[in-house]
């Protein structure tokens, strides 16, 4: 993606109004009609949710949500307390966390060791792994379950169930090794662009590796660190397939996004819960995006080959 | 109260361990060795250190990603009892063509794949040339972008709930119900059960979901057209369409493309959506949510193996065409 990277660095091109004409007014009126209307119908699903998840199961069964934005009003968060203190989501927030940080922390440690050898040192094979690793990216993960499952049965005999199966340790070294391909990515084309006289410099200064590392490359790469965090963290929080994998039904571990799957199927026609479990759910995700946008969106350009 | 005790009893002294362990041992890994390489001749550091720094990169991957592949593509030629069987799973899982389980799937992923790539692209060009002429482009763009921060399990339970469904009659909740009975006067649909849309429906609650990470991609690659190449065709007389067919368009074709094949990527990989919203059920069952089911449902490794196998075939060209442009990019440095 240097592609994109690069013509976001160019200059912007011009708002293309000429104001005169009368069409072209009305074609202007047209226009903010149409996205006007289209930013609206996006955010009606979510706007739907929110509003029913004020609502109580009664009301939510008789009429739309539509219907609790008009007189009277009867809004309530009896669905945010019971879902918290009687179905485990406080639990499950937690648990969130403490899949999470670890699970970004270790891949985006080692990938930055990995993409300084990969941009500045010689090593035999270097391209031929690199490429290897671009063709990494695509492989879909359900292609590595029945082994690794396997091998965590046994590294939980081995352990005495502190790496196994329904373990925090066995998610975190999951997603380091499935993140690790395109963190490495990512940083490699961040740091290969740094100029390498700034190095040379150092090193005639007689800096060694571990000075040029940490003092110049990780303080001049916190951007592409900073995107390289913020993806990895909204991907594993957001994530339920490894989760699923690797806790199974393990109740005690389970993260948010396993936890309402699971109220999914079990509530049935209870479901006003989900509303605000599917908020809670949210919360911490928008507040990452919305504050750290900027760098979000350029995680995401530099790195689109994700999947 | 309860959570919090849990918390400081439970979780904090782990959560400190963590912070403070793992980076620890990161740190103290690379330091090590690079305390032990300097102890090494001047010839044989150069030799050894870029292994010390990819080291354990390369180890995870090999554990986590090389070794597991190989591994189920073993286990897919297998039978339960772990004897070679050839492509005995295979044939299992692409029986009875095309009515059989695996077809179904493999017809769901073509579904996704076409028409879930397809919007996502043509929604997302249109919003990107769109926006790009409104001064309230920013805030615009922010909210259709926001789906991509929340995870497919809200996505599913806000689409469950667009779709929710009451019978002929009585008062409609779900929104697309609603406008579907008051405003067209047609009969409600089961959106989720509904073979004939149920598909289309996932798919759609998909989109709504994707459409900004093509918007905000197509639209940095749409600032980076030169403004003045735009105003040279404007003075020559070329209208508005004009300029975008031959001007913008073919201007934002690379960008397009590596777009396209992320979005093919995550249609064949398809499985949060489906599994949270239909369980896979009523024909929805896409090869992912298959691969899941034979395995953790039918405790049938061979089979849900053969599947993951079907599922990495699928993504080999696109595997092949990032590498190839991969070499090209790296070509031209």
């Amino acid at each position: 993606m240097s592609v994109a990277q690069e013509r976001l660095s160019a200059p912007v091109a011009k708002a293309w109004y000429a104001p005169e004409q009368l069409t072209e007014r009305i074609s202007g009126l047209a226009l903010h009609v149409a996205i006007i209307g289209i930013t609206v119908a996006w955010l009606v699903p979510t706007v739907g949710l929110f509003v029913s998840s004020f609502r109580s199961l009664g009301d939510i069964q008789a009429s739309g949500w539509w219907s609790a934005l008009s007189p009277p009003f009867r809004f309530t968060l009896d669905n945010y307390s019971s879902v918290i203190q009687t179905n485990g989501l406080g639990t499950a927030l937690l648990n969130s966390f403490m899949i999470t940080i670890p699970a970004t922390i270790i891949p985006t440690t080692i990938a930055a060791f990995a993409a300084y050898a990969f941009s500045w040192m010689r090593f035999p094979f270097r391209n031929w792994i690199f490429l290897a690793l671009v063709g990494l990216l695509v492989v879909p993960l359900q292609v590595t379950f029945i082994p690794l499952l396997s091998m965590f049965r046994a590294l939980g005999d081995m352990t005495g169930g502190f790496i196994g199966n329904g373990t925090f340790p066995a998610v975190w070294l999951a997603h380091t090794g499935y993140g690790l391909p395109f963190s490495i990515y990512l940083l490699s084309n961040f740091f290969r662009a740094l100029p390498s006289d700034l190095f040379e410099s150092a090193e005639i200064d007689g800096a060694g590796t571990l000075t040029v590392f940490f003092r110049i490359i990780l303080p001049l790469s916190v951007p592409a660190l900073a995107s390289l965090v913020i993806f990895q963290f909204l991907w594993v929080w957001n994530d339920l397939l490894v989760a699923l994998i690797y806790l199974g039904g393990t109740e005690q571990v389970a993260p948010l996004t396993v936890k309402i799957t699971s109220l999914v199927n079990s509530l049935g026609q209870g479901y006003q819960l989900l509303t605000a479990a599917a908020f809670l759910s949210m919360i911490v995700p928008l507040i990452v995006f919305f504050s750290l946008q900027r760098f979000f969106v350029r995680g995401i350009l530099a790195g689109s080959v994700k999947g | 109260m309860d959570i919090l005790i849990t918390f400081l009893t439970g979780y904090l002294p782990w959560i400190i361990g963590v912070l403070i362990g793992v980076p620890a041992l990161l740190a103290a890994y690379i330091i090590g060795f690079e305390f032990v390489i300097r102890l090494l001749p001047q010839e044989r550091q150069g030799w050894v250190r870029p292994w010390v720094w990819v080291g354990p990169a390369l180890a995870f991957v090999a554990v986590f990603l090389v070794y597991p592949t190989i591994g189920t593509v073993i286990v897919s030629l297998e039978d339960k009892q772990g004897n070679f069987a050839g492509l005995l799973n295979f044939q299992h899982v692409l029986a009875d063509f095309p009515t059989g389980d695996g077809w179904i799937s493999i017809r769901d992923n073509l579904y996704w794949l076409i028409l879930y790539t397809g919007f996502v692209l043509l929604f997302g060009v249109l919003l990107a040339v769109l926006t790009d002429r409104v001064p309230y482009e920013t805030p615009v763009k922010s909210l259709i972008f926001m789906p991509m921060a929340i995870s497919f399990v809200a996505l599913g339970v806000i689409w469950t709930f667009m779709y929710s469904y009451q019978p002929p009659g009585a008062p409609q909740t779900g929104t697309m119900n609603s406008l579907l009975t008051t405003l067209f006067h047609a009969q409600p649909i089961t959106w989720l059960q509904d073979k004939r849309v149920n598909n289309f429906a996932l798919i759609l609650a998909a989109i709504w979901g994707q459409t900004g990470f093509a918007m905000v991609i197509l639209s940095a690659a749409l600032k980076g057209i030169p403004g003045e190449l735009l105003e040279a065709a404007r003075v020559d007389g070329a209208g508005e369409i004009t300029i975008f067919r031959r001007v913008i368009f073919p201007l934002m074709m690379p960008t397009i493309t590596v777009v396209g094949t992320t979005l093919v990527i995550f249609s064949l990989k398809a499985f949060d959506v489906v599994y949270v919203m239909t369980q896979g059920n009523y024909e929805t069952n896409v090869l992912a949510n298959k691969a899941y089911l034979e395995l953790f449902t039918a405790f049938n490794k061979g089979r849900s193996g053969a599947v993951a196998v079907i599922l990495l075939l699928a993504v080999i060209p696109v595997l092949i065409f990032n590498m190839r442009q991969f070499r090209t990019v790296e070509a031209r440095r």
